[in-house]
């Protein structure tokens, strides 16, 4: 039997008492980018948090298979040891906590050790940071870019199998968004050929902008907490384009 | 000592202090001054000692400081000096050397504050008066440190300390300061008494680290007099167990433009009571403080944070700010931010917030692969370590280390 990196069959999820997804199946192969749509509160994030394993979100139904391993009842830790990783669509502020403390545990270095890696600081100046922005307290203060930008640059240092994006793309600039395309695209190992990719994604995204730099092999539109239709990117992209969620309403009708 | 003085301390024997539990004196034993042995250097006192100081910040190896005051109980046991700006040595030497010291003992902390500081005044006038002296030239600057050590080393008992920190006109001083135990130690009392007198222009930094051992009581007792232009910052850090610590040190900004900064990390853990609390007084025209506080409660400890300003005169200013995460149902922080003003043009407030870990902190860091309690234990390290303000570069960067050190155990 061939395993795929993450399988989930039949998932439902509920969230503060109400089911937010019905029915999601979603199967990720090594190597695959995946790009995830649909309007505001169709449950997107819901998904992503539920992969992650967040104790709010409980699956009532379903489950999800990680590397053949069933890890619907798994913690977070775990997951992401396992090789989970995610940058949020807005992730907390934490008093205190420097970027860099968390960049130390991301790249298994010794949270005494003076300095970070002098790999990891090469990736702190791709993301155009300097050694100043390390010593901020994560997210505080931070603008939409360098959320964005932090956000990569933490899984850049963590390298995980699997990585879901949300909106990475959202309010940032036009220069910035090629800036983390061009990074994505590392940590999705596009430079290999496609057979010789290991690392899979998932990312969700409103404007489709970043998928011009990034290719995505399978797009989702995710209506009402339901997988609508799948198909190319492209043309799903551009069906949402001429004729917004409407046509998606109809093709859940079909199916 | 002045007869005034000592009958005030009589009067005073059995008054209780205004918060704290009232602890019985008869309990502990008044050791003599000459209990333990005089060394040149502080790397020639006992081993025992010796380990603990590093974990109060104070350097055996006496590198990059000025100089070096520890006292062992109730003796003073090792002094040196190494600078041409300060002056430190031991208060009984100092009373000898300066005629004039006698007008500073006793006149920022009265001897009838409470039952503590009546004790200690009566002991020092019947036995020998312990603890250190301190003093910065006019118009010197020293950037290396002095530090000072109170340690306790036997069971049972009271020790008493009286120091006296004079800076004197345009002088910049920087003092490290730490307590401890020794590790055979389960029960004693420190009551310490400090009194600190900046003059016109004089800076003083303080900071200190307490490591009691978990069932030893503390009163300390502390008044700070601001001239014209000082500034006087403390740093005060407690992490680790201890049976109770209650405190209420008190600036008296009298000074123009006298300036005042309590910095506080608190972390309450395993039955520690802990009562701590800062006061500034403005009565100079200008003057200004700032009082922060960071409190941890854990396991069953109580930690009440206190702090009160008033501004007494027009054109002062000043904050107050305690922030405490309470992190088990079994403990408690109680924090009391009073404000007081008692005249026009004056800008002062307050910000305090009790609470618990935000679970989504807890969450994101999971994200990134540390378990709940590394999330946890990496939020509150950073709640606490706050940014210390106002000391040179290298001295703000071995501080930070030490708050790091201190914060391990959180
Ligand atoms: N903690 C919560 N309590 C109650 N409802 C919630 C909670 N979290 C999410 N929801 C609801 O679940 C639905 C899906 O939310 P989700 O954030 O997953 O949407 P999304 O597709 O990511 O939307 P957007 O494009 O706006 O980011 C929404 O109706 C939202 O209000
Ligand atoms: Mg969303």
């Amino acid at each position: 039997m061939i395993k795929l990196l993450l399988e989930i069959t039949d998932l439902a999820v509920e969230v503060s008492g109400k089911e937010v997804l019905t029915d999601v199946d979603l199967y990720i192969d090594k190597g695959e980018t995946h790009v995830l749509l649909g309007p505001n509160g169709a449950g997107k994030s819901t998904l992503f948090m539920t992969l992650l394993g967040f104790p709010k979100y409980k699956v009532t139904r379903g489950e999800i298979l990680f590397k053949g391993e069933n890890i619907t009842n798994y913690s977070t830790t775990d997951r992401v040891r396992m090789g989970i990783g995610v940058s949020f669509q807005n992730p907390p502020a934490i008093r205190g906590v420097r970027l860099e403390d968390i960049l130390k545990v991301e790249s298994g270095a010794d949270e005494d050790a003076e300095e970070l890696d002098p790999e990891v600081m090469e990736l702190v100046h791709k993301l155009k940071f300097d050694e100043k922005f390390l010593d901020r307290d994560v997210n505080l203060g931070f603008s939409g870019g360098e959320v964005k930008r932090s956000e990569i640059l933490q899984l850049l240092a963590q390298k995980p199998d699997f990585i879901m994006f949300d909106e990475p793309d959202s309010g940032v600039d036009i220069e910035n968004v090629e800036l983390l395309a061009e990074q994505i695209n590392i940590l999705l190992e596009k430079d290999k050929k496609i057979g010789m990719r290991e690392k899979s994604g998932l990312l969700i995204t409103h404007l489709g902008y970043i998928l011009n730099f990034v290719i995505a092999d399978t797009a989702h539109v995710l209506m009402d907490g339901k997988i609508a239709c799948s198909g190319n990117p492209a043309e799903i992209l551009d069906d949402i384009r001429k004729e917004g969620f409407k046509g998606c309403v109809q093709c859940c009708k079909v199916h | 000592m002045l007869q005034s003085t000592l009958k005030k301390a009589e009067k005073a024997k059995e008054k209780k202090a205004l918060y704290g539990e009232d602890i019985d004196l008869e309990k502990f034993i008044k050791e003599e001054a000459d209990e333990h042995e005089n060394v040149t250097k502080a790397t020639e006192v006992p081993k025992k000692v010796q380990e603990s100081l590093l974990k109060i910040g104070v350097d055996p190896s006496e590198k990059e400081r000025s100089g070096t005051f520890i006292q062992v109980d109730q003796s003073g046991v090792c002094t040196t000096c190494a600078s041409e700006s300060v002056e430190i040595m031991g208060l009984n030497v100092a009373l000898d050397k300066y005629k004039w010291l006698k007008d500073y003992m006793w006149k920022a902390v009265a001897p009838d504050t409470d039952k503590y500081t009546a004790q200690a005044a009566i002991r020092e006038s019947k036995e020998y008066p312990s603890g250190y002296f301190i003093r910065s030239l006019p118009d010197s600057k020293e950037i290396f440190p002095l530090q000072a050590c109170m340690f306790i080393g036997d069971e049972q008992v009271m020790q008493t300390a009286h120091n006296i920190i004079v800076a004197e006109e345009n002088s910049e001083l920087h003092i490290i300061t730490g307590c401890a135990t020794g590790e055979d130690v389960s029960s004693a009392l420190h009551v310490g008494v400090s009194e600190f007198y900046l003059k016109k222009g004089a800076k003083i930094t303080f900071t200190m680290i307490h490591n009691w051992a978990e069932q030893v009581e503390v009163r300390p007792r502390t008044g700070i007099m601001v001239g014209d232009n000082a500034t006087y910052i403390s740093n005060y850090i407690l992490t680790s167990p201890v049976k109770s610590i209650q405190s209420y040190p008190t600036a008296y900004c009298t000074g123009e433009n006298s300036r005042v900064v309590f910095q506080s990390i608190l972390g309450g853990l395993k039955d520690s009571v802990l009562d701590l609390g800062s006061r500034v007084l403005l009565e100079g025209s200008g003057s200004s403080a700032e009082m922060i506080s960071r409190a941890v409660s854990k396991d069953q400890s109580q930690v009440y944070s206190r702090g009160h300003l008033a501004g007494r005169t027009q054109n002062v200013k000043g904050h107050l700010e305690c922030h405490g995460l309470v992190l088990s149902d079994d403990s408690m922080i109680y924090a009391v931010p009073e404000l007081e003003g008692s005249a026009t043009e004056l800008e002062m407030s307050h910000e305090a917030a009790v609470g618990k870990i935000a679970e989504e902190e807890v969450l994101y860091l999971t994200s990134r692969g540390l378990s709940e309690e590394e999330a946890a234990s990496m939020i509150v390290r950073g709640f606490l370590s706050m940014d210390i303000t106002g000391l040179p570069p290298e001295l703000a960067a071995e501080t930070k280390n030490m708050i790091d050190m201190s914060l391990k155990g959180m």
